[in-house]
């Protein structure tokens, strides 16, 4: 019987297999940041034990980095702190270090593909959720927690279970206005926040095929809000044309041998999925989440829910505790909804693209009375093609705020936060209560809704403009 | 790590699903750059409120977290796990946690154990109707214990063998280092490398 490709990918980095244990897994690139990682290089400090491949490991600085004033000292001195331990940290084990100031320093995910050091059929990890990103390349990528950071500095490995493999089938063609967000939103709120759970997401199907590589960072990127750990697209064309020439691609005979090899990089047509699911990708149309968790997500046409038309006990719970703490009232339409501050950044739309999308929509436009928009690029070189398009000039005249590169308001942790009872609409990836701040409400979007929706004011698509 | 072998306490019950892992540790609290402290950020925004599960005087001192399903979803941040052991938390009990969450649980010595649904609203019931009521975790026998009641669990005996052990998996991966070794020399060439910097 044939391989999908998770179990290809696998099977090339298993190290060391022996029953009753799980597979030693080897792991190509490790990226690090500051939040997850100083307890991590304390703890090998402690063992005396040195980083085993500083040559598959790099940082950047993201998570807890401000977006003003970035050439000055960091305000918050436990901010600082985290930042200066970083920095410390890969000075003493020699680790390359991207950090605030440098063009290459960013979001983790957004770094990792613009250096072309994220290529298809490798594994990668990182201490943050995110990392399923990397699979749009055809790469095995998954977020873990601080003691495998700690695990994969010293070894280069770790010891993991096989996940299942369940085949995300994305049929059709999507409609003007409707984007890769939307697809994502659609199948989380269809396999809900634990459907994906133990499994690998392959994407397939020609919907996925027609998306750029920035349009699939998008999909993978949220698989973990499925609940699966890794989503995956298998590498072709787009992929191979996206890597070429990026610093780190492989140059001349490598090139030709690394394509030989990522050719293989598909599921065999007679390999067995776990499980497999469909979409149509003809009937979507843009998605907004109205909840507190990314599964609770409808069409942007939709009206907020009635919590009493819910069968399930739990979910019925869960949705009328939702709409108290989003302060909304069943049967609202959700395009009725004012919309304080918008976000448009994260590792899930803040490249390049992303954008472009938006400035498209805003061009010559001016920005909603009482509104305010962030603008946060993933990562400084995003934010200086950006300039050299003339983005941040269309941005600036809309009247939104031009920001530097970081993770910013997509989990406020630096001071770019909503205030309690602040409503926004997002391009991140999670609605969780507070995670934009203590109290705010937070709708995840795509960013042509986005953009609309800083326009109007209220929840709205380019098609309302 | 320390060793978990059977544990007993009394229990919280938290009645939600979906509490993720920005509720059970706001991103602004995992500033510190040590495992320590993080008890201050546990569910920080639902401590506010007095009526709170855990603000409750009858559950103070409990060390067994009895959650709704799907429990930990979101980040892969370890806080999470270090918040409820700093806070004094042994073991979480839900019907299902989020991978990554119990990965790091795992790792870090929490034990994460699954029980059907109805088993978690008994238990709910049972220490809400009398707070005092001992709860035992065991791990050796692979149950849990509350009055008259046995509820068996399931785990993996690898993981079973390594937190009854204490087990650093650093150290266990390192006894094969060789296999890494030799595993790095059969990489392909065209594999790429961090360093040196290329632009």
């Amino acid at each position: 019987m044939g391989k999908t490709l998770a179990e290809k990918i696998w099977a090339d980095h298993v190290v060391r297999s022996a029953e009753g244990e799980p597979d030693l897994l080897y792991i190509d690139l490790h990226l690090i940041h500051e939040v997850t990682s100083p307890q991590a290089f304390d703890g090998l400090r402690l063992a005396g034990r040195q980083v085993r491949r500083p040559d598959l490991t790099i940082a950047t600085e993201d998570h807890n980095v401000p977006t003003l004033n970035i050439d000055k000292p960091i305000a918050d001195p436990v901010s600082k702190l985290q930042v200066d331990t970083l920095r410390a940290n890969c000075k003493e084990f020699g680790v390359r270090i991207h950090s605030l100031g440098d063009a290459e320093q960013g979001i983790v995910h957004v770094v990792g593909p613009q250096l072309g050091i994220t290529q298809p059929g490798m594994t990668i990890v990182c201490g943050d959720s995110h990392t399923s990103t990397h699979g749009a390349f055809g790469a095995l990528a998954f977020g873990i927690g601080t003691s495998e950071v700690e695990h994969v500095l010293a070894t280069q490995t770790l010891p993991l279970i096989r996940p299942k493999t369940m085949a995300v089938n994305v049929t059709g063609k999507l409609k003007p206005g409707v984007t890769s967000k939307d697809i994502i939103l659609a199948i989380i709120a269809q396999i809900g926040t634990g459907g994906g759970q133990g499994y690998v997401l392959e994407y397939r199907g020609d919907a996925i095929k027609a998306l750029s590589m920035e349009g699939r960072m998008t999909i993978c990127n949220m698989s973990i809000e499925a609940g699966a750990r890794a989503g995956l697209i298998a590498p072709d064309e787009t992929t191979f044309e996206y890597v070429k020439n990026k610093p780190h691609a492989p140059q001349g005979a490598e090139w030709d041998a690394a394509v030989a090899y990522w050719e293989t990089l598909q599921s065999d047509a007679d390999a067995k999925f776990d499980k497999e699911i469909t979409l149509d990708a003809d009937a979507l149309e843009p998605f907004v989440t109205w909840g507190t968790n990314p599964g609770q997500g409808l069409p942007l046409n939709a009206n907020v829910p009635n919590p009493a038309d819910i069968a399930d006990a739990e979910e019925r719970g869960a949705a009328e505790r939702a709409l108290t703490y989003m302060g909304l009232t069943a049967g609202t339409p959700l395009k009725s909804l004012k919309v304080d501050t918008v976000f448009l950044g994260s590792c899930t739309n803040g490249r390049i693209e992303d954008l472009r999308a938006a400035a498209d929509v805003l061009k010559g436009k001016k920005i909603a009375p009482n509104t305010r928009m962030l603008v946060v690029p993933g990562s400084a070189r995003v934010r200086l093609q950006a300039e050299g398009e003339g983005l941040d000039t269309v941005f600036i005249d809309f009247g939104a705020e031009w920001r530097n590169a970081g993770c910013s308001m997509c989990l406020g942790m630096n001071p770019d936060q909503l205030t309690v009872g602040e409503r926004s609409a997002s391009t991140s990836n999670r609605n969780f209560e507070g995670r934009q701040g203590k109290g705010g409400r937070t709708h995840l979007v795509s960013p042509l809704v986005a953009a609309a929706t800083a326009i109007r004011g209220t929840l709205s698509s380019p098609a309302d403009l | 790590m320390e060793k978990f072998i059977t544990h007993t306490g009394t229990a919280i019950p938290l009645r939600r699903s979906n509490v993720d892992t920005d509720q059970i540790i706001p991103a602004v609290y995992l500033k510190r750059v040590t495992k320590s402290g993080f008890e201050d950020g546990l569910f920080a925004a639902w401590r506010n409120d007095p009526e709170f599960v855990l603000n409750k005087p009858e559950f103070q001192g409990a060390t067994v977290l009895v959650a709704g399903a799907d429990f930990g979803t979101g980040s892969s941040r370890e806080h999470a796990v270090w918040a409820l052991q700093n806070f004094g938390f042994k073991a979480v009990l839900s019907s299902r946690f989020a991978d990554i969450f119990r990965g790091n649980s795992q790792k870090a010595g929490l034990l994460t154990v699954v029980l059907p649904q109805e088993q978690i609203e008994a238990i709910w019931e049972a220490v809400e109707a009398d707070p005092k009521t001992q709860v035992t975790v065991d791990l050796e026998a692979k149950n849990v214990r509350y009055g008259s009641v046995t509820v068996p669990f399931a785990i993996d005996d690898y993981t079973r063998w390594r937190l009854m052990e204490g087990l650093d998996d650093i150290g266990l991966t390192l006894k094969n280092i060789d296999d890494v070794t030799a595993f790095e020399k059969k990489r392909p060439a065209f594999k790429p490398e961090t360093l040196p910097v290329r632009s």
